[in-house]
């Protein structure tokens, strides 16, 4: 299956390479270099590519390329999930994933690489395995390291990936029993130059952060679970509950998981928090350009939006911007093309407006097409969809734990074509 | 025997290969000082030599080596850390590999993990050092702790080095019976490893992989089928007794296996079922389909017109593979979809639809190549991603090939109903900044309008105005799908090649010019004016143009001299003469042929007569087609569709064969005990049950939910004859208020009925509940059906028949099968309700399974426990019988039943449908010369009696004979079973008559438990008889034989060897019976029998006693 990992930095350097079966010689990344170099954009090469006696498969994600060397057929699903796996294993042991981490850390890594696949085909791919195995880097473990030179490698063996609840490791114990849920979702929406809704839907995910002794045994109910039309799991949810009662009824992992995922279906009912009033004109003439903004909030459930960050990908032609923000702050990167106006909380009583003019390289034509916006927003404490979780009970163990659900609608993939 | 020998010779092989690996390995020891000083210096002076700074790196290398040989634990610690980061930055660290090898015994866990990197990565360029590793590893393979034997075989199994191949081997061989599943599943993989390294193993391998694939552990399979994929593929024959197995083990399966067991079942079940697809199926559902009766039962019901019948193998893979679309991991919801799309019945593909749109959420990658796919299936099937369309609208923060995958998608969805709205999503993207992108849009919308008539006018009109842009790409872009679209219909569309011709002063791109010329110059008698003046403008321009367009500027050229030859003929011969001398080999050629052609002189022959004819023939409009039209070719999810080629190692998926192959091999006869242990983990063991069995329960769901409506006469039974109101008002009442409360219900009315139906006496409660679940481990999908029967039925006589003792009463309505299946079909709901209810009860236990004590478990819950190898709670285990009588007794004599003869016979198989009765298997044969009509099982007598019976046999031909066969509960009494069978006219009286040794089941316990058993059964349970018996049934294989022909136990393994145990239980009760057969001196024997039937153990003890004093 998988027969060996390369990890290439934006600058095209292989600065790890790992192999599960015989050494593949690290120039096969020229096939995949090439490739990104004709790339305009990192995001705009091939997730696969085919050379001679091999097929490479890469992912990129968090700006590093997780390049994968195949040599049989195999799924490419199947390669791609594990290296997003991968990614995140990384970001869940330090936190973030960069190379300079990585470079920090390689022997870790590289230990945890090594624990993941066998023969290049998955072994523990659980947090709660690995975990197990290699224990994470703390502040505290590493300077007791350092001082008695133990190490990070589990002295004893794992239990998890031996139980029929793999995702669990055993004997868990705290102190403070807790659980905590965050029910985030996303809207993603296309909105026409007029305002129309040309699409849009809600996706969610349930966020957990589970921190209870022994085996609990959860049921998550919600008040209106015929709101979700489409869901999927983390493997310890008992589907056939969910299919019978719409109950989630599971034992959690150890700390933070993502429970399950879900689609609202409402697809002509989505509420839409804020709108935007817009304007860009070009000049005839070709020299310049005006730009004129206004965010405003729509349908908010009487709550506050945060966080409301526009971008514009402005046309090649736009040298530079000269515009005043009434609130937050705007930056225009000229190598990119990108404008962005970091406006923050947005006050209903005064409307944030971003105007000014452009100026465009002289001589060249006025561009054709309207850039678009997307827009970022964040409102706490509300769950768009009306999703509501009604309660959480706990069997199997004695204890009472505490309980807390959070809810916060986020803007997916939300852009408005001007 | 002979395996035993080939292991031994195996052995022998592995010992004399440690022996050379010893050696060697001694001898570099003793050199190993002296040795590597010379290797080192020659290292460093190639270091240095090699590189620039090569000085630091040497003496950093010296460092390591000298951290290694020192005795602090952690500098060495240090030293291997290092040396890891070196080889995870790809640098050359082998020099080391004597140092670090030393430490490969490390006490340490860490030191001794990083020593296993360094080894693995290192040992097939050092192949005699390596050998000084592998004594450490063999005796690793005997620790008492699963893991290090495990991590031992995984290094082993992973140091390439061909001289331990047969110590390899040994090793596999070992661990795949090991008692832990995760050394198992380790040695699955090195199956791999060892055949990559050396495919001569094959063979060998097979062996193992054969043995691995019958392991009933979860974790095992997907390593397994992983092996089994890489090295034998073709041998689709070691599936057959796993398939069903590997079906139901899947949703417990990890994520990864799931995916690849998936797909490799997609393949067999392209070779084993028939396709159902097809329309005009024509099958033979009553022969050798007597296993699934009640399956087909239902289907048949429903649908008579409908010739084709899937199998129930198929369906069962159809339905435990659909919850897993719900996976998070997008590799199985990918693999279940193209399981369905290769697989399902043509109406159910869409179920997939759903999930496959959810995963274009995911990351970039997995929309790449999840559009890729749906892209591949849309052009077969619109309807199925028709609804999701606005997934599929382009965002402009989307990546290139993500943007023109969605408007293939888009394009492929396009139809009358949708396209003005696709056409208007259209527009956007054609001004988008991405020109590549707007490109693919005017192309889109060229196809949009070939393939939809109605709106090619209008697109055709779009692309003219959009010949006004000022992006070059975009027109001329545009131009050339005008052009493929006026060559489509060129009619009434002089207009807009004229408006082409104009644009030719200002387009530069060549493609759009050539495209223009050659427009004119196939419609110049369209445009008679201005064609001439365009050769004109092109004349002046000839030198400084393209090839392309000087190409199709000749050939315009040629046109219009054939058709207005007064006007252009000096125009044509000016270009043909600059044509002649052009610097492109192309071009002169081109224009030599015209010349000839076209030209008439004395020397061009026959064919400048056709000139006219070749040149403007009319020509075929170009199909402007999806690039995805023939990725079906290749199976969905592959990397081989990914790329649009064949990528080495991918298995073709067969075409459906046009007759089923016999699916009798599927199943399982026998049931071997299972031996495995799992840890006990605290709390974990007891949990486990309950996810389970959830698990269990929702595989089985699907089944209810596609069935429901012909449910079986089992169901039925339940809906509709509850008229203890309890379940029926609930099911009446709205669904979802009541299932929590019916199913609380439900619980109670079924743990009363147990106990009710139980003799009060708890113990022997307990030991029925440990004998019922082997039993229906079997077969699956039948006995969720009987299950819940049971259930159903117990709970109907605890509320109808005031506490009435079940195993000794005979009463109980049956309805006739007939009016059952009417009921059922009227009573849809109801029947769906109360399958939820039977199976919400058994959910119920799931919050508190810790707390639960273990006498509530229904027996269904301990079933799924078995099936997870979770066994060792039960001890005892039906098997499969020991000998099946091949006797078969008449039931109906030709004469008598006027032409139709029946005979039946015990089959000793635990019945499928309900595991209180027996199975009787009866054969049907039609003497007459008209065919029988309508053969089905009408009253029956006494009253109570429960017969499971055949589903009615429509007709049967002259000569014909079909076999059926029937579950009957002769409630423990060898009480003859009177029934009539029926023809459309006739009516026949016959009774089914059943030794007391059939109505056991054979069952297998260890010896222990045996005595256990007995001790229990003492006094008035026991009868014993001495008898003299025949010389040859001294021995033990006679004597087994015969005990075995008598009843249908099973033999307990005995540590002597003048006793001779066997076990059984009784098919209704469950109570077990016990047969000790003690031989004395001079051929006596003292038969003992235990067990609390003691009826049935004396008559069981008449019929021993004259079977072995027989001669």
């Amino acid at each position: 299956m998988i027969h060996s990992l390369f990890l290439v930095n934006p600058s095209g350097d292989i600065f790890l390479e790992k192999h599960w079966k015989s050494v593949v010689s690290r120039s096969v990344c020229d096939y995949f270099l090439e490739a990104r170099e004709k790339a305009l954009d990192p995001e705009d090469v091939p997730p696969v590519i085919s050379t001679p006696h091999h097929y490479l498969i890469s992912i990129y994600r968090d700006k590093l390329f997780f390049l994968s060397v195949i040599q049989t057929e195999v799924p490419p699903l199947f390669v791609i999930e594990f290296l997003h796996r991968v990614a995140e294993m990384i970001q869940d042991y330090f936190g973030e994933c960069s190379e300079t981490v990585i470079k920090d850390n390689v022997v870790m890594v590289y230990e945890l690489l090594e624990e993941m696949l066998d023969n290049g085909f998955p072994l523990a791919t659980e947090s709660n395995v690995l975990k197990e195995m290699i224990r994470p880097p703390t502040i505290l473990r590493s300077v007791v390291n350092t001082l008695t030179g133990s190490s990070n490698v589990g002295d004893k063996l794992p239990t998890g990936q031996l139980s029929t609840i793999p995702w669990r490791r055993a004997g868990v114990k705290y102190t403070n029993n807790e659980a905590y849920f965050d029910v985030v979702e996303e809207i993603d929406a296309i909105l026409d130059r007029t305002g129309t809704t040309v699409f849009a839907e809600i996706q969610g995910v349930v966020e957990a952060c589970v921190k209870l002794s022994g085996m609990p045994d959860l049921t998550l109910s919600f008040m209106n679970p015929r709101l979700l039309d489409d869901v999927s799991f983390h493997p310890c949810v008992r589907y056939k509950r969910w299919e019978s009662e719409r109950v989630l009824s599971f034992i959690p992992p150890d700390g933070n998981f993502t429970l399950m995922t879900y689609h609202v279906n409402a697809q002509n009912l989505v509420a839409i928090p804020v709108y935007v009033k817009h304007s860009i004109n070009f000049f005839e003439s070709g020299s310049g350009g005006r730009l004129d903004l206004t965010v405003g909030p729509k349908q908010t459930m009487g709550k506050t939006v945060e966080g409301v960050l526009v971008t514009v990908h402005m046309p090649k032609t736009v040298l530079s911007v000269s515009l005043n923000a009434t609130q937050g702050s705007y930056t225009y990167d000229n190598a990119t093309k990108v404008l962005v106006w970091d406006i923050g909380k947005l006050n209903p009583q005064k409307l944030p407006n971003l105007r000014g003019s452009l100026s465009l390289q002289t001589g060249a034509p006025k561009p054709e097409e309207n850039p678009s916006l997307n827009i970022d927003l964040k409102i706490q404490q509300l769950a768009i969809s009306g999703l509501k979780v009604n309660r959480l009970d706990m069997f199997g163990e004695k204890y009472k734990p505490f309980k807390g659900v959070k809810y916060i609608t986020k803007a997916g993939k939300f852009q408005v074509r001007m | 025997m002979n395996s035993q020998k080939r292991f031994s010779a195996l052995r022998a092989e592995a010992a004399g290969a440690v022996r050379t690996a010893l050696g060697s390995a001694e001898n570099l020891q003793l050199t190993l000082k002296t040795d590597l000083s010379q290797e080192e210096q020659h290292l460093t002076t190639h270091a240095h030599t090699d590189r620039g700074p090569g000085e630091t790196r040497t003496t950093r290398n010296d460092d390591l080596k000298e951290m290694l040989e020192n005795n602090k634990e952690s500098l060495k610690l240090e030293a291997m850390k290092r040396i890891v980061g070196l080889i995870a930055k790809g640098k050359n660290a082998s020099e080391l590999f004597p140092a670090v090898v030393k430490n490969v015994a490390s006490k340490n866990i860490e030191l001794k993990k990083l020593v296993y990197v360094y080894l693995v990565r290192y040992a097939e360029e050092q192949q005699d050092l390596a050998l000084l590793s592998i004594s450490t590893f063999q005796r690793a393979l005997k620790d008492p702790n699963q893991l290090i034997r495990a991590s031992a075989l995984r290094v082993l199994s992973s140091i390439r080095v061909p001289i331990i191949i047969p110590i390899m081997m040994l090793a596999i061989k070992e661990a795949a019976s090991d008692m832990s599943p995760y050394v198992r599943k380790t040695s699955a993989h090195a199956i791999q490893k060892l055949y990559s390294l050396d495919p001569d193993q094959k063979e060998h391998l097979i062996e193992v992989i054969e043995k691995l694939l019958k392991d009933k552990s979860t974790l095992v399979a997907g390593s397994v089928v992983m092996a089994f994929e890489e090295v034998c593929p073709e041998r689709i024959d070691l599936i057959h007794k796993n398939y069903r197995k590997l079906c139901n083990l899947l949703v417990d399966v990890e994520e990864w296996g799931q995916v690849v067991i998936i797909s490799m079942l997609t393949r067999y079940a392209r070779t084993q079922f028939t396709s159902p697809w097809r329309e005009d199926g024509v099958f033979d559902e009553n022969s050798e389909r007597a296993f699934y009766e009640s399956d087909e039962e239902k289907t048949r019901d429903d649908t008579e017109i409908k010739p084709y019948t899937m199998d129930p193998d198929h369906r069962l893979l159809l339905r435990n593979t659909k919850p897993l679309l719900q996976s998070r991991n997008t590799a199985v919801v990918m693999s279940v979809a193209q399981l369905y799309w290769h697989l399902a019945p043509r109406n159910e593909v869409s179920i997939v639809t759903k999930s496959l749109v959810r995963l274009l959420r995911s990351h970039r990658e997995v929309q790449y190549i999840v559009l890729q796919n749906i892209a591949t299936m849309s052009i077969q099937r619109k309807g199925m991603f028709e609804p999701y369309m606005k997934s599929f609208y382009v965002r402009s923060t989307d990546a290139t090939h993500i943007k023109s995958l969605k408007l293939e998608i888009l394009t492929n969805l396009a139809n009358e109903a949708n396209i003005s709205t696709i056409l208007r999503e259209f527009q956007t993207y054609v001004k988008s900044q991405d020109k590549q992108f707007a490109a693919g849009t005017i192309q889109a919308i060229g196809r949009c309008a070939t393939n939809i008539s109605e709106v090619t006018d209008t697109c055709l009109n779009g692309l003219v105005l959009l010949l006004s842009n000022r992006d070059e790409t975009v027109v001329a872009e545009s131009v050339v799908v005008i052009k493929k679209l006026l060559q489509a219909q060129p009619s009434q569309h002089s207009d807009i090649i004229k408006h082409m011709a104009k644009l030719l002063d200002n387009i530069t791109v060549s493609m759009a010019r050539a495209s223009i010329l050659w427009l004119i110059g196939e419609y110049c008698e369209r445009v008679p004016k201005i064609a001439p003046d365009v050769l004109r403008k092109m004349a002046k321009s000839f030198t400084s143009e393209e090839d392309i367009v000087k190409l199709q500027t000749v050939n315009l050229a040629a046109k219009l001299y054939l058709t207005n030859s007064k006007q252009t003929k000096l125009l044509t011969q000016y270009i043909l003469n600059l044509g002649k001398y052009d610097q492109n080999y192309d071009i002169r050629d081109r224009t030599r042929f015209i010349r000839q052609l076209i030209v008439p002189n004395e020397k061009s022959g026959a064919l400048s007569k056709y000139a006219r004819r070749i040149l403007l023939a009319p020509k075929p409009a170009p199909v402007l087609e999806s690039a995805y039209k023939d990725r079906d070719r290749y199976q969905l999810g592959t990397l081989s569709h990914t790329i649009n080629t064949k990528a080495s190692g991918y298995l073709e998926l067969s075409d459906w064969p046009a007759v089923a192959p016999d699916q009798s091999v599927r199943n399982v006869e026998v049931i071997e005990p299972v031996k495995e242990w799992a840890p006990s983990l605290g709390k974990t063991g007891k949990s486990k049950p309950a996810k389970s069995s959830d698990d269990k329960f929702y595989s089985d769901s699907g089944e209810e939910e596609e069935d429901e409506k012909g449910s079986g006469t089992s169901s039925s039974n339940d809906g509709s004859s509850s008229s203890s109101a309890e379940s029926g008002s609930d099911a009446e009442s709205d669904e979802d208020k009541s299932s929590s409360q019916s199913s609380e219900e439900s619980e109670k009315s079924s743990s009363q009925s147990e106990k009710s139906s139980s003799e009060s006496d708890i113990e022997q409660k307990k030991k029925k509940k440990m004998k019922k679940p082997p039993q229906k481990k079997n077969v699956k999908p039948p006995n969720k059906d009987s299950d819940s029967d049971e259930n159903g039925n117990l709970a109907r006589k605890a509320s109808s028949s005031s506490a009435e003792d079940s195993s000794d009463s005979e009463s109980g309505s049956v309805t006739d099968s007939d009016t059952e299946h009417q009921k059922s079909k009227v009573k849809p709901k109801e029947v769906k309700l109360q399958k939820e209810v039977s199976l919400l009860d058994l959910d119920d236990f799931t919050p508190g399974p810790a707390t639960q004590p273990r006498s509530v478990l229904s027996p269904s819950l301990l079933t799924d426990l078995e099936g997870l190898s979770l066994s060792n709670i039960s001890t005892m285990q039906v098997s499969g019988p020991a000998f099946v009588p091949e006797k078969s007794h008449n039931l109906l004599h030709r004469m008598t039943g006027k032409g139709l003869a029946a005979q039946y016979q015990f089959t000793r198989q635990p019945c499928l449908y309900q595991p209180n009765m027996v199975s009787v298997q009866i054969s049907l044969t039609n003497t007459s010369d008209h065919r029988l009509e309508q053969i089905h099982i009408g009253e029956r007598s006494p009253a109570g009696l429960k017969i499971h019976c055949f589903n009615t046999i429509e007709f049967l031909e002259p000569d014909a004979s079909v076999t059926v066969s029937m579950g009957i509960d002769f409630n423990d009494s060898t009480q003859a079973a009177n029934f009539q069978l029926c023809t459309k006219e006739d009516q026949f009286s016959v009774s089914i008559q059943p030794a007391v040794g059939d109505l056991f089941l054979a069952v297998t316990m260890t010896e222990q438990d045996f005595r256990k058993e007995q001790g229990k059964l003492q006094g008035m349970n026991e009868c014993s008889a001495t008898i003299t018996v025949t010389a040859e049934n001294t021995s033990s294989q006679p004597l087994n034989r015969r005990v075995a022909a008598m009843a249908n136990v099973g033999v307990v393994p005995s540590g002597q060897d003048n006793v001779h145990r066997f076990a059984g239980k009784t098919a209704c009760s469950g109570a077990v019976l016990l047969v000790t057969v003690e031989l004395r001196e001079s051929s006596a024997a003292v038969i003992t029998i235990n067990t609390e039937k003691s009826v049935m153990g004396s008559m069981l003890l008449r019929d021993l006693k004259k079977s072995l004093a027989q001669a």
